[in-house]
């Protein structure tokens, strides 16, 4: 059955040169804090488990650079590069897995699942598929109060069997709401391949079926992502509801850094590696002639220093003490 | 004198007017009113994107509530009855009652369950379901038994900076009838009331069960002065410090509720009663309570099921001869 895929409407101007050096930056910051993050697993002094979204940083980077900084958005656990366009710190991150006081959830959650709600940004929560009613109740609230702010909601394809993802998209399309909705598809549920997900080809059919434009894009193409978030989040800002966008890509990991993923077919993970998203972009920016070598040179650069300064910060901060535990449960006051 | 339901569409009135940021969203609440008609009205003077009917997806609406309340929005979600709650737990018990302690962004949702049996509304439109929330941190839970609560509590609630569950007793809808203020006023969420005084026994109750109570006293003519009744109004955070002041006193504890025994709120009452109170008791704890079972549809079986006024007073009787 051909799905019932709504197009989006095809004006696009590539951005410009700061535009792409910005994203590659990011793209980049969000690898290395990632490869910061695997050495201190390997190390033992991570005392949780790491989720890294290798090989999809266009995803977050591409769509989150979109936003402006009264918008919200609600990262999913690979979605790294999301939180950094939103100005979430590499700081921050590292003290967040080291579960150190200052960080973001103050030690009470770890590794992605955090917010920052000065950034707008809101917390991913282990239960697949809770942030996208979430999302539309943030939606909500832009709409009622005649906001121009748009929302965007990230998720793996295996939340997309969950109830609360078919209750969330289905309220956000009833009550045309202006949030878009991203599906990181990396082809696998921890160990599940999509195909044991559903019976559909696309994640993108399921979308379409509430009756919002939903489109499917090479995740790995960081302008193709770019390109298709921002139609969709005009189509917000305008009031016209929300819309789905299927960004296909690899897992270039397993779940986590415990999981070799003996699973995965070996031609998939090479098939990643090919298409390893920030190699092409920086193919694209060298045959467009858009960035030099010396402005790669110099973002490389800067990001070492960035991750060493922040990493060496993080592992001297503070942890907190056994009793806070009991702060905060409530919100005080009213 | 208004119902107990009228003093609940009067809040949402009042409150509505006051704070435009409040909202109210679940299923048949706009043009149809309520599966109660709590709402009727409501949908007229504020509009659609105030009232707002949703589908059938309590996952759906109370995760969009929640995301509204961070954004500082007070939403009203109205799950039409209790038992539906259990297609939201998630949303409420990992989603709303953790981001506050999480990212330390408030979460001032209203959650309306209209509550209990008494209506041969048979095993899914008839449960207590409570405890389930009571366990949760992070929430707060109220239960009125009057009319002036019902106002009063709502208020409260809609008002607090927390997910707040306000169980609201279908069987006092249209049964209760008070004459209240007409002031603007909220009766404090954490407070529980004494609504009789007495000196040899004291029952904790809430919810429907306080009429029971009372009830069963009317059987019991030389009780008078013996037995003190506490409606614990507010079921998380309890009011230890009145609780614990009136077994000092009576030294003996009987607690009343509709939910079932096993891991009902009177577990927790009598723990707390023998950890801080043991030695001013002279007798056991008792409990009447609704027995481990789904809420039967008959009215026989709903009869039996549903702590009644006899089994209250025989306990009574029981306790104040020991």
């Amino acid at each position: 059955m051909q799905p019932a895929i709504l197009p989006f409407p095809d004006s696009y101007t590539t951005p410009g040169r700061d535009a792409l050096l910005r994203m590659l930056r990011f793209m980049k910051l969000h690898r290395a804090i990632e490869d910061r993050l695997e050495i201190a697993y390997r190390q033992g002094k991570l005392v949780g488990p790491l989720f890294v979204g290798r090989g999809q940083e266009a995803i977050g980077v591409g769509a989150g650079i979109l936003l402006e900084a009264d918008d919200a958005i609600f990262p999913s656990h690979r979605d790294l590069g999301a939180f950094l366009t939103k100005g979430v710190t590499p700081l921050q991150i590292f003290l967040q897995y080291l579960g150190r006081r200052d960080g973001p959830t103050r030690g009470r959650d770890g590794n992605l699942h955090m917010g920052d709600w000065s950034h707008r940004v809101g917390s991913f929560i282990s239960h697949m598929g809770d942030t996208v009613p979430v999302a539309a109740g943030v939606a909500f609230a832009f709409k009622a109060r005649n906001q121009p702010q748009v929302v965007l909601c990230f998720n793996g394809d295996g939340a997309t069997s969950r109830g609360d993802w078919h209750e969330g998209l289905n309220i956000a399309a009833v009550l045309r709401l202006p949030v878009v909705y991203i599906c990181v598809n990396n082809g696998y549920a921890y160990s599940t391949p999509l195909s044991q997900q559903m019976a559909v080809e696309t994640v993108a059919e399921r979308a379409s079926g509430y009756g919002m434009p939903s489109q499917r894009v090479d995740g790995n193409d960081i302008l193709a992502v770019h390109r298709t978030v921002e139609a969709a989040i005009q189509r917000a800002r305008a009031g016209d509801g929300p819309s789905f966008v299927e960004c296909v890509t690899y897992r270039m990991t397993g779940h986590g850094a415990h999981d070799p993923a003996d699973y995965v077919p070996r031609a998939f993970l090479e098939e990643g590696e090919r298409n390893d998203p920030i190699r092409r972009f920086l193919n694209w920016l060298d045959q467009s002639s858009r960035v030099s070598p010396f402005d790669v040179d110099v973002i490389d650069r800067s990001i070492e220093a960035e991750v060493e300064k922040a990493w060496a910060e993080a592992e001297a901060a503070e942890a907190p003490s056994g009793p806070e535990t009991l702060l905060g449960v409530y919100a005080e006051g009213a | 004198m208004i119902t107990y339901i009228e003093a609940i569409r009067q809040a949402l009135f009042e409150e509505m007017r006051r704070d435009p940021d409040i909202f109210l969203i679940g299923e048949d609440i706009g043009n149809f009113g309520g599966a109660f008609k709590a709402t009727q009205g409501l949908l007229e003077e504020f509009g659609p994107m105030r009232v707002v009917d949703a589908p059938i997806a309590e996952a759906g609406f109370t995760g969009l509530s929640i995301g509204a309340s961070m954004m500082g929005m007070r939403p009203i979600v109205e799950f039409q009855f209790s038992d539906f709650m259990s297609c939201a737990f998630d949303q409420i018990t990992n989603f709303a009652s953790t981001t506050h302690y999480r990212m330390g962004v408030p979460v001032p949702v209203t959650f309306r369950a209209p509550t209990g049996g008494g209506f041969n509304g048979g095993p899914f439109h008839s449960q207590c379901p409570e405890m389930y929330y009571v366990h949760t941190p992070g929430l707060k839970i109220v239960a009125p038994a009057t009319v002036y609560d019902a106002k009063g509590l709502l208020k409260a609630a809609i008002r607090d900076d927390n997910p707040v569950i306000y169980f609201e007793h279908k069987h006092l809808y249209r049964r209760l009838k008070e004459d209240i203020p007409d002031d603007d006023y909220v009766v404090p969420i954490g407070k529980a009331s004494v609504r009789l005084s007495g000196n040899d026994l004291t029952i904790l109750t809430y919810g429907a069960m306080l009429h029971v109570c009372f009830a069963a006293l009317d059987r019991i003519p030389d009780s008078e002065g013996a037995v003190e009744i506490i409606d614990l109004r507010t079921l998380k955070p309890l009011d230890e410090e009145t609780i614990l002041a009136s077994v000092k006193k009576t030294g003996k504890v009987l607690i009343v509720h509709e939910d079932r025994q096993t891991g009902g709120l009177a577990g927790e009452l009598a723990a707390i009663v023998a950890d801080k109170a043991f030695e001013f008791l002279d007798g056991p704890i008792r409990r009447v309570t609704a027995p481990d079972t789904p809420v039967p549809y008959a009215p026989p079986l709903e009869h039996f099921y549903l702590p009644n006024e006899e089994d209250v007073a025989n306990a009574v009787t029981e306790l104040l001869d020991y």
